[in-house]
């Protein structure tokens, strides 16, 4: 029988972490790109471009993150395309990840006072120029704080991708521990991974929090 | 055009019913427990003596920064290679509990500083204890702030309970796949889970914003 040493545990689990933050990565950027594209939708001036965001976000936002990737596993798989993991993990995420970004964007958005849309009206400015020039400066500064902290949400979603079978971090705990027969050691180190990806991302968010509420005293 | 079957799935309610049940079980023991749990883990963060702080605060980073379902493999996989087995139900509602309490501890930490001081004030010249005035003068109120990050953060612990079906607890994404299992029309299975959850979230949420004001904090 081989024998394992923890330093093949955890070198192994390291190893398998690389894919555990692509995928954060995919989601964080798609998620962030279709967020921005919904976010322009719900603020246009169009009950329907309004209603369709908002059922958007009550959908993601109210079916398990699991369901999800599995609904985005055997739905590409029913239109007759040869699905992988990696496909339907990436897609699902994406569109969990815009679904959370677009309501906090939203809420940033609104935190910006209602006169400097009409001052931007006034200068005769377009949607998309108030938008552009007046309101999203604004809103930035209150949105980076919540959006560095989703982060977290977003590797830690990344986790069910196993599910799945896209071997990430958690998929790669579970196979290291058939071969080794240690699941305590093994999920130690798995927890201290994510632990270990996540929490400077949380400090780092609490800091621009800080500093935004210091600056608004 | 592949034609869906939804019958398939709604012939075996049952199954289905059962897994509602379990699915909201499991929310309903997790949040009462969890709430309870959090409001104890807030006093030891914001009053507690100061190594139970600095364990307490431990306790929730470490919740916060790593995946649920990482907790719930840690608990059912791995603890019992260090002597304790449990059955996957309770390792579930462990996790749950452990998990809400987490998030929890935080979100009544900050309605229980965002008392104002006049109250504590009045409180201790009325010669109340410091757990009565933790319990009587400064929960209840900051619950009633805090509520709607509650029933948030509870829905999602319901929704998370998604996973512990990969454990073989029989809640409602477990029925979806045993169906599926069945007669392999996986993808509608899931789009009528899904459903199903969507309806659950949008209930519980009402029934907890009725809930609140009358049996947990008072008008």
């Amino acid at each position: 029988m081989v024998e394992f040493t923890l330093w093949d545990i955890v070198r192994n689990l390291a190893l398998a972490a690389r894919w555990t933050v692509v995928l954060s990565l995919m989601a964080f950027i798609g998620g962030g790109v279709v967020g921005a594209a919904l976010l322009v939708l719900r603020l246009m001036p169009s009950r329907i471009g309004r209603a369709f965001v908002e059922g958007y976000v009550e959908l993601f936002q109210g079916t398990p993150l699991l369901v999800q990737l599995f609904l985005a596993y055997f739905g590409i798989a029913l239109l007759g395309v040869n699905t992988s993991a990696w496909t339907a993990a990436a897609l699902a995420l994406t569109l969990y990840t815009s679904a959370f970004l677009v309501e906090i964007w939203r809420g940033c958005v609104e935190a910006v006072p209602r006169g400097q849309w009409e001052g931007g009206t006034s200068l005769a400015l377009s949607f998309g120029e108030t938008l552009r020039h007046v309101i999203l400066p604004q809103a930035l500064t209150v949105a980076i704080a919540p959006t560095v902290g989703f982060l977290v949400q977003v590797i830690k979603g990344t986790a069910l991708a196993s599910v799945i079978g896209f071997v990430e971090l958690t998929k790669t705990a579970t196979m290291v521990t058939n071969a080794t027969f240690r699941p305590f050691v093994v999920y130690s180190c798995v927890g201290l991974i994510y632990f270990v990806l996540c929490y400077p991302i949380s400090l780092i968010a609490k800091r621009f929090e800080r500093k935004l509420y210091a600056a608004r005293r | 055009m592949v034609a869906l079957d939804f019958g398939a799935i709604l012939a075996d309610w049952r199954t289905l019913l059962v897994g509602v049940g379990w699915t909201l079980g499991l929310t309903a023991v997790s949040a009462v427990l969890g709430l309870l749990l959090g409001i104890a883990f807030a006093w030891a963060r914001s009053e507690g003596p100061a190594p139970l702080r600095v364990v307490v605060g431990a306790y929730v980073e470490l919740i916060r920064n790593t995946p649920f379902i990482v907790q719930l493999f840690f608990i059912f996989f791995g603890l019992p290679a260090a002597g304790f087995r449990l059955s996957p139900e309770i390792a579930s509602v462990i996790a749950m509990v452990a998990n809400l309490s987490g998030y929890a501890t935080e979100i009544v930490r900050a309605g229980v500083e965002a008392t104002p001081r006049g109250q504590r004030e009045a409180a201790i010249s009325l010669a109340l204890s410091r757990t009565h005035i933790f319990l009587y003068v400064v929960v209840p109120p900051a619950l009633r702030r805090i509520w709607p990050a509650l029933v948030s953060q509870i829905i999602i612990v319901m929704l998370g309970s998604a996973v512990c079906g990969q454990i073989s607890v029989p809640e409602l994404t477990f029925a979806a796949n045993l169906i599926q299992s069945r007669n392999f029309r996986s993808f509608e299975a899931f789009i009528i889970v899904a459903a199903i959850y969507l309806i659950l979230a949008f209930l519980v949420r009402r029934l907890l914003r009725w809930a609140g004001p009358r049996f947990v904090f008072g008008r």
